[in-house]
């Protein structure tokens, strides 16, 4: 069985047209069906408003599917907990709270037995993996949106969660930081042995981070209409990324797909 | 590079500048006017002196008597009446006549007690309010209408129920400062982020825990705002309750020197409330500004 199946999953509202009847219903995405293995890194890409990120929150359990469900390493899913950090597309850090004191927040939460002194050495470790070491004692407003997203990142992988939910993690970053911060999310992932599922619609970011993509269809009724699986072996570097034919022919299929897809 | 050290201080020059020139115009308008004996028979001149209307001065020249012209006392009389009430400021010499430690004390103590106890029900029932939709659906419309009404319109009401002066001005000031608060905390609770409850609960926080280290502390601005709101109606509702109650207090004090005609004292009683008022509200914005965060 798999890791993490989503399971026939559709999300739908109750419409809001005019001339709705009563029943009605706007159907974000429908029937989407796919399986992450453990220490998968899997990517979702697709066109504003083909709910993505609605998905992913169904995932983290902060909503309900209209059918369908989320079984993570064989038990259904459906509220939020320590078992599914979610790395928000923006931050979601306490303000009134240092850097450090977010990350321990969320050690403290999934390992409640420990004590002070191990809460602050974990806490550390990762920090110190997202190279925060400087910044432990500040407060979200005194850092760039780089490091804040670092603190997200450190928050989210320092509760060993079973799966990572990444919602559009670098969408509010600058593209230079971004390059780093996404070499480091790569470094973590591989150290820790993460099982990561991310929402994007960078395709670059996609291909450089993913073994697999899943490529929705534009909303409404979106469905998934394809899992394309990235097979340009690890180590990847950007800078030969970009030389590599396979990577641009990986390219050009997603953004044929996009604008395709795009009516 | 630093700013020259000369304009660090040119806003506080301005402040000085202004106060001069307001304790100059204070004084020239008050100032005694030069009695003109032209025109007065040397009998007219005696029932004046007999009346207490002139004096003379240290060169024997008749001047007007300060203490029986109807102006308003200049910033020097003024400061002569601070000086003397300010020597013995704790002591007892009538029913009436506290010193002025005392009196601020007084003020002190039911305005504390009042804003407290406000304080804290206001918070309370704000964040009950914030959290459930249909309590503050429920609750709002009854908010909204004691909300307008003045604290002092209460009091008779009150001093009819509690039958002591001293709670009456208490029930006032808490009267003043319960609807600003709960409504900015009820209004800061449900403006929360969803961010933040959503991760309270990614990280499985029981109730206890995410009112303590999320609730509170997010909705804090919110709280503090009200806080300081309330604060400046119970300030300015204590005052008149003094005075309708006749309970001693720096409000009393400008009423005792109203009844003796003696306005300096009203206007000394007038800047004490105001240096008191600055005080505390300073001390409340330092409270404020360490709970309070810069929104990221």
């Amino acid at each position: 069985m798999s890791y993490l199946i989503v399971d026939h999953v559709s999300k739908a509202y109750p419409s809001l047209e005019e001339n709705a009847k009563k029943g009605d219903e706007f159907i974000v995405f429908e029937n989407v069906h796919f399986k992450i293995e453990k220490g998968e890194f899997v990517s979702m890409i697709g066109h504003s408003g083909c709910g993505k990120s609605t998905l992913l929150n169904i995932m983290a359990g902060f909503d309900q599917p209209s059918k369908g469900g989320i079984v993570l390493d064989g038990k259904e899913t459906t509220q939020p907990g320590l078992d599914r950090m979610v790395v928000f597309q923006n931050f979601a850090l306490m303000p009134w709270k240092t850097a450090y004191e977010n990350v321990a927040l969320a050690v403290r939460q999934s390992h409640p037995q420990w004590n002070k002194q191990e809460v602050k050495e974990w806490t550390m470790k990762y920090l110190q993996m997202m190279n925060l070491e400087s910044a432990a004692n500040r407060r979200p407003s005194m850092l760039s949106g780089g490091m804040r997203q670092r603190v997200g990142l450190a928050r989210a992988f320092a509760a060993e969660p079973k799966i990572l939910l990444l919602d559009e993690p670098f969408a509010q970053i600058d593209a230079l930081t971004r390059g780093s911060i996404q070499e480091e999310l790569l470094k973590m992932w591989e150290t820790t042995n993460s099982t990561v599922f991310m929402v994007t619609h960078d395709v670059d970011e996609a291909i450089l981070l993913s073994n697999r993509i899943a490529m929705m269809s534009s909303g409404p009724s979106a469905e998934l209409a394809e899992v394309l699986t990235i097979d340009i072996p690890r180590p990847r570097v950007r800078s030969e990324l970009i030389e590599s034919e396979r990577y641009n022919e990986l390219r050009n299929h997603i953004l044929k797909f996009l604008v395709s897809s795009n009516h | 590079m630093k700013p020259p050290k000369l304009a660090n201080y040119a806003p506080y020059g301005i402040s000085l500048i202004l106060l001069v020139i307001f304790l100059l115009v204070w004084s020239f308008s008050t100032r005694v006017p030069a009695f003109d004996p032209s025109g007065k028979s040397e009998e007219d001149m005696m029932l004046l002196e007999m009346n207490g209307d002139i004096i003379r001065d240290d060169s024997g020249s008749y001047i007007n008597n300060p203490d029986k012209l109807s102006t308003i006392p200049g910033p020097l009389a003024v400061y002569e009446t601070a000086v003397e009430e300010l020597k013995d400021p704790f002591t007892k010499v009538g029913t009436n006549d506290h010193g002025i430690g005392l009196l601020v004390w007084y003020t002190l103590k039911r305005f504390l007690t009042g804003f407290l106890l406000a304080s804290v029900l206001a918070v309370f029932l704000g964040i009950l309010i914030g959290m459930s939709k249909t309590l503050f659906v429920a609750l709002n419309p009854f908010i909204q209408l004691l909300k307008p009404i003045s604290p002092l319109a209460w009091m008779p009401l009150m001093l009819y129920t509690v039958k002591d002066p001293f709670y009456t001005s208490v029930l006032v000031v808490f009267m003043a400062s319960l609807w600003s608060t709960m409504a900015n905390t009820a209004f800061g609770v449900s403006n929360i982020k969803p961010d933040y409850l959503r991760v309270s609960q990614m990280v499985e926080m029981n109730w206890i825990k995410r009112f303590y280290s999320v609730i509170l502390p997010a909705a804090a601005p919110a709280i503090f705002a009200g806080l300081r709101i309330s604060f400046g109606s119970a300030l300015v509702a204590v005052v008149p309750a003094e005075m309708l109650l006749g309970e001693l207090g720096v409000g009393y004090l400008s009423w005792i020197g109203w009844n003796n005609l003696d306005i300096a004292e009203v206007i000394f009683a007038i800047i004490v409330v105001g240096i008191v008022g600055f005080l505390l509200d300073y001390s409340l914005s330092k409270v404020a500004a360490r709970y309070t965060y810069a929104e990221s």
